[in-house]
């Protein structure tokens, strides 16, 4: 016991990484076995993140940064450019890792419907797991880097492999290329190009300071001053601002930055696209509340009123971008530009009023905004997907008075959409009304116009249930006895198993459970940002 | 248990019920709607308690019962939710709990509980009747010509009984939660389920393209109101940093620093603008113009009791809303003095919604209709009352209003179900819900017509006896008492308006004769539809005397004035009541009986087939009506169809997929570009063309030196002899030339 205290964050770290070396060497054929193995393994970490959770102080009110981190751990790495292997917990990062160690068993449950190389899909999924939690857990930037590396290269070859199948996208010059392809080739080249700019800046910091760590850089790299190479820090440090924005802005991601995310939301497996919208995109988020915020305070003032005009963007465009689709993964893959065009603006909010009561809000509001979209987006993703693999179809078009087949399953996709349009009693309604509450008087144009997205989101989520639940059947589907409904290519629309029952009831729980009663979980979020600031 | 405790618990029966419903007991209908009746009850009795022990309270306006725990950390304060119950929650939550019971136990025979499945129902769509064999009993009285027919068509259950028992549950629990909150917040939590309620009830017949395209409709048009709401709310939030109600509407300091704050918009000051925000919810909301529209076409739910729930007592939350933070919207203005123009907007609003929806109200057929444009301008009467400063008698009229449309919705349901009765019998496909396919019910309908008579006279304003008159009667006086005559007038107008299409709905559908068939196998409901008609027929008609004027000839001294003293300790600053003056009291007494008999008069001998009286009398006005100004086609061409093309075409084909996008192509193909420059250019002609040539070269020297490589010793020999000589040569004739 005194061993998994003393090194739990390590442990929570790397225990996916255990299982998928352990998967490794099981017999490919034996499909069910590597499911079970993954599925228990992934548990470990979650069990583990709990153990953290309610073993975890929350700080003092007056706490400062440093004593805010706690399960520390640190271990000489690369002693010769000072660089260590840290890790450490506040509020902000605790509920992020326990996101990622609750959504890693719930997709992996969710992929046990994939039946081709099953031991690979495992694998990279588990080695995923821990390239995340590298990122919430790191306290040295050199680690921060490259844990936010790894976690790229299991998701391309998520999308690449096990990506949808069908479907080509039109480059240039009439090329057709296949569209998972496309997607992941996107995904991984955008994402790349933005951590270029991350690592030069990461580079500088360090060799101005001589040290990567965090602690220590919070305290000293705000201070500095003088030159580099002849440059005056004023401009050395907005540029390595600029890189570190836009690193995390393709990430999350703020308008423009943002046309990665349809496609590869699109074109992923159902739990890629539902680890990407739920885990993935706090990735960016998080590196701006961990990084950008307390590194760069001056520059973060100065420019957070381009931050929330693109945010503001994100909301209202990513909304109506939802409502154009026809595809209803796609549909569902633009609202996650909308909903995380939130945290931003309340990041924004927060950055231009640190230490007033409005920054904290605005910033409860973005984290929670970060939890909630977690669990609807993922809730959503996992919905499509239930519905896709009995279809072979996203066109809403094909869909379409499907409620009386398919009851549970419409309920259920009633509640997971309303989560998602932000309706009061759920998760997404508190974190939206704290963030406009803290943005209003400090971006009160950017927030009322921020309403024609708030709009556009009902707009596109009834659209999605009108188009697939309401209505006259639609004519593919025949139903013969009354019980089994089919198309004309057989295909047979089932209820939702068990299995599907059990992936998506823990996140209808929590959706609810926040809607209702966000202290527990808001708390550690409150305590975390007064210290931030 | 406390007073305090029971408020806490009026919500939550009926939640209960819903979550039972839905998990567990769908499948049993008789267990479905007890448990749903039964949480209704038991938050009606909790109601009942709460209200007597608050009437018990001396100067409950200055003591109200409130309790409230931490709910959202905010720094290092807490946002604390909790309960309220002044003396204007305990008129509302009265008349919440009576209409909410009411309701659900009409539903229960108006979804038909107890009679056999239809064979050709589906979930989704409304039932279509079951055939069932001839018994004895139907067999002696049948007056089917076709006497040989062994079966007969009767009603058939509602295949989703228990689900509408499960919304209807939520829907409840969100209306309570509404009434007893103490913070705007929880008020707009309750709101917003109410409105997915809404939508959900709208939509129950789902499979049916109509009801599918209302319930997004009703959704998204409150929900127009509804992110403004939520702007008043956050402003509101971050200017006094609170959101309970006692703590900013009963604290003038609060109200006089929010009056006098400007903010910065249109020289508004910053209680105007979060007041007129806020309103904007109740637009939505309480269905008023410009966002009216979807109130009419909510009517799509099963037939009356959505209607009802809509119509009686969600949109009454709106109204509810805006009474409740009066002192906000009020803050800056005096008394008789000029509006603020937070006022000034809610008074033109109202009473341009009042006329405008009454005038549409005269040219609809549909008894449902009717009585949804008739909601939509006695609401209009009520935020017209708020915006010149009437509070009570808004909260007068909301009151009053609530019984008896609620009554009416019920009526008109009870009305279309005779008429289903009669549509089954014939088997012709006539619409049921016309009144021109009506007449002559009152012989076959008796408790529905002379409940339904009370109500229309009380919406009529019919003197002396039914509430809506002095309800209404409060609003004119004041209007007229303060001296805003156009208010005034056009309130005036009307109700005369009011009177006459309530008339002539009442004559068509009961009096006279039958026009058609069915009008005359119609018969009446049963008694779980009676009896709350009977129920909300009394407080149609008594709840009205508990709020006559103290100075009112004869009867104000005669019957003591409850209402008005008791609702007027709600609000820190007491208002003076208007003196009386007779100019009013004639106008709303004239108005409300020449509409009645012009209705009667005009509509009394319609026969089967004729077209509207008023259609002659108005022309083409009377089309312009029967198609509600065009204001559907308008919102579609103004605001719909661009919608979607700004979403469909400009950002997602135009800015996502060819701006981004195609820079994103450009730029990649650019890489491609250039990385082929670099292999066709660089690459292959100069660093592997020298390196090549290096190869080459050596390839081609030693290819050419091969030839003397030819082992022969003397050769050799010979060679290395040539090459001596010749450097003894070079070393004497060169290098040691002087």
């Amino acid at each position: 016991m005194d061993f998994i205290a003393s090194n739990l964050l390590t442990l929570i770290l790397f225990t996916p990484t255990l299982v998928a070396a352990i998967l490794l060497f099981l017999p490919r054929v034996e499909n069910q076995l590597i499911r079970w193995v993954a599925l228990i393994g992934s548990l470990i970490p979650f069990c583990l993140s709990l153990y953290l959770w309610f073993n975890f102080e929350p700080s003092s009110v007056s706490g400062d940064i440093t004593s805010s981190f706690q399960f520390r751990e640190q271990y000489i790495w690369y002693e010769a450019i000072n660089s260590s292997y840290h890790l450490g917990v506040d509020g902000i990062s605790l509920i992020l890792v326990l996101l990622t160690t609750l959504l890693t068993p719930v997709c992996i449950l969710a992929s046990f419907s994939i039946k081709e190389r099953v031991k690979s899909f495992m694998i990279l999924f588990l080695l995923l797991e821990t390239g995340m939690l590298g990122v919430f857990l790191s306290l040295d930037l050199l680690l921060f880097f490259v844990f936010w590396e790894i976690g790229l290269i299991p998701m391309y070859f998520l999308i690449d492999q096990w990506g949808s199948e069908k479907g080509e996208r039109e480059i240039w010059g009439g090329r057709k290329v296949p569209a998972r392809n496309y997607a992941s080739f996107k995904f991984l080249i955008f994402t790349m190009a933005g951590s270029l700019g991350l690592l030069l800046a990461i580079q500088m910091i360090g060799v101005v300071t001589g040290t990567f760590d965090m602690l220590v850089l919070f305290q000293q790299w705000p201070a500095v001053e003088g030159d580099f190479f002849g440059i005056p820090f004023t401009t050395v440090k907005a540029i390595a601002f600029w890189a570190f924005v836009i690193a995390f802005a393709i990430k999350v991601p703020v308008w423009p930055f943002h046309t990665w995310l349809p496609d590869a939301h699109t074109e992923a497996p159902t739990a890629g696209s539902m680890i990407l919208a739920g885990v993935l995109l706090k990735l960016g988020a998080y590196g701006f509340l961990r990084l950008v915020l307390p590194l760069y305070p001056e520059e973060a003032r100065y420019y957070a009123g381009a931050l929330a005009f693109l945010a503001m963007l994100a909301i209202i465009f990513g909304a109506l971008a939802a409502y154009g689709q026809s595809d209803f993964k796609r549909l569902v893959a633009y609202s996650s530009v909308n909903h995380m065009g939130f945290v931003v603006l309340g990041i924004a909010a927060a950055a231009f009023a640190a230490g007033s009561d409005h920054a904290i809000l605005a910033l409860n509001g973005a984290v929670l905004q970060m939890f909630a979209h977690g669990l609807s987006a993922a809730g959503m993703f996992f919905l499509v997907g239930v519905i896709y693999e009995r279809t072979h179809t996203r066109n809403l078009n094909d869909f379409g008075g499907l409620f009386p087949l398919i009851p549970v399953y419409g309920g259920i996709l009633i509640f997971v959409s309303m989560a998602s349009l932000g309706l009061p009693g759920l998760s997404g309604f508190i974190s939206e009304f704290l963030v406009v509450r803290g943005a209003w008087p400090v971006f009160t144009v950017f927030t009322a116009l921020s309403m024609i997205g708030l709009f556009f989101t009902g707009v596109f989520v009834l659209k999605g249930l009108k188009q697939v639940l309401h209505g006259p059947l639609n004519e593919r589907w025949v139903t013969n006895n009354g019980d089994t409904p089919t198309n004309e290519h057989g295909e047979i629309l089932t209820e939702i198993t068990f299995r599907e029952l059990v992936v998506i009831a823990p996140l209808m729980v929590l959706m609810l459970w926040i809607g209702v009663w966000p202290a527990w979980i808001l708390d550690v979020i409150n305590r975390a940002v007064m210290v931030l600031f | 248990m406390t007073t305090e405790n029971i408020i806490w618990f009026i919500p939550f029966p009926p939640l209960l019920a819903f979550f039972l419903i839905v998990l567990f007991t769908h499948r049993n209908k008789a267990l479905s709607h007890t448990l749903a009746i039964g949480g209704a009850l038991l938050s009606f009795i909790a109601s009942m308690v709460v209200i007597w022990r608050a009437l018990s309270i001396e100067d409950l306006g200055q003591n109200p019962l409130v309790s409230s725990i931490n709910w959202l950390p905010t720094g290092e304060t807490w946002f604390r939710i909790g309960v309220l119950v002044d003396p204007f929650t305990v008129v509302t939550l009265f008349f919440v709990a009576w209409t909410i019971l009411m309701i659900f136990l009409y539903s229960v025979g108006y979804h038909n509980f107890g009679q056999p499945k239809g064979e050709k129902d589906k979930p989704g769509l409304p039932p279509q009747g079951a055939t069932i064999p001839v018994s004895n009993e139907h067999l002696a009285d049948s007056e089917n010509p076709d006497k040989k027919a062994r079966t007969i068509k009767v009603p058939s259950v509602e295949p989703m009984y228990s689900r509408f028992f499960a919304f209807s549950g939520l829907f409840a629990f969100a209306m309570y939660l509404l009434v007893v909150s103490d913070n705007l917040l929880t008020l707009f939590i309750g709101w917003e389920i109410m409105g997915l309620c809404s939508y959900l009830l709208i939509g129950f017949w789902y499979a049916k393209p109509s009801a599918r395209d209302a319930m997004v409709k009703a959704f998204l048009t409150t929900r127009v109101g509804d992110v403004l709401m939520l702007l008043g709310i956050a402003y509101l939030y971050s200017q006094t940093g609170t959101l309970n109600f006692r703590q900013i509407l009963y604290n003038e300091e609060v109200l006089n620093q929010l009056a006098t704050t400007g903010s910065g918009f249109l020289g508004l000051s910053a209680a105007g603008l979060i007041g007129l925000l806020l309103f904007a919810g109740t637009v939505g909301k309480s269905a008023q113009w410009p966002l009216h529209v979807w109130l009419p076409d909510a009517m799509e739910g099963p037939t009356p009791v959505s209607a009802m729930i809509h119509a009686a007592t969600m949109v009454s939350a709106g109204i509810y809303m805006v009474i409740r933070i009066f002192p906000l919207l009020s803050a800056g203005y005096v008394d008789g003095g000029p509006l603020t123009p937070t006022l000034w907007t809610m008074a033109f609003i109202g009473t341009f919604t009042a006329l405008f929806a009454a005038l549409i109200a005269l040219a609809q057929n549909d008894i449902k209709r009717v009585l949804a444009y008739s909601t939509i301008s006695q609401l209009g009467f009520m935020v017209a009352a708020l915006g010149i400063g009437a509070y009570v008698a808004a909260a007068f009229h909301l009151v009053t209003h609530a019984f008896f449309k609620a009554l009416l919705f019920l009526g008109s349901g009870s009305v279309i179900h005779g008429m289903e009765h009669g549509v089954l019998h014939t088997g012709k496909h006539i619409d049921p819900q016309n009144m021109f396919n009506m007449g002559g019910l009152k012989k076959h309908m008796p408790i529905t017509f002379w409940t339904f008579l009370f109500g229309g006279f009380a919406l009529a304003g019919f003197p002396l006896i039914t509430a809506g008159f002095w309800s209404k009667d409060e609003i004119l006086a004041d209007a007229f008492g303060h001296k805003h005559y156009v208010v005034f007038i056009v309130l005036a107008i009307t109700a005369l308006i009011t009177a006459f299409y309530t008339m002539r709905q009442i004559t068509l559908t009961f009096l006279g004769k039958a026009r058609t068939k069915e009008a005359q196998h119609a018969h009446e409901s049963r008694w779980t539809m009676t009896l709350p008609l009977i129920f909300l027929a009394f407080f149609a008609v008594t709840f009205g005397w508990i709020g006559i004027p103290e100075h009112f000839p004869l009867l104000g001294a005669w019957i003591p004035s409850f209402f008005y003293p008791f609702v007027d300790s709600t609000l820190l600053e007491s208002i003076k009541p208007v003196d009386f003056n007779v100019v009013p009291l004639l106008t709303s007494v004239i108005v409300a009986l020449g509409g009645l008999s012009l209705g009667w008069l005009v509509y009394r001998n319609v026969p089967a087939g004729a077209p509207d009286p008023l259609q002659q009398a108005l022309g083409r006005f009377y089309t312009v009506l029967q198609n509600k100004f065009y204001f559907d086609e308008l919102y579609d061409f103004l605001f719909v169809r661009p919608a979607y093309w700004i979403a469909e075409t400009f950002t997602y084909q135009f800015v996502d997929r060819r701006i981004i996008d195609g820079t994103l192509h450009a730029v990649s193909r650019g890489a491609m570009s250039l990385g082929s420059f670099f292999r066709n250019w660089i690459d292959k002609p100069v660093i592997n063309g020298t390196a090549d040539m290096v190869g080459e070269g050596a390839k081609i020297l030693s290819r050419s030196l091969r030839y003397i490589q030819t082992g022969r010793v003397q050769q050799y020999l010979l060679m290395a002899l040539v090459f001596a000589i010749s450097a003894l040569f070079y070393y004497l004739f060169v290098l040691i030339q002087p």
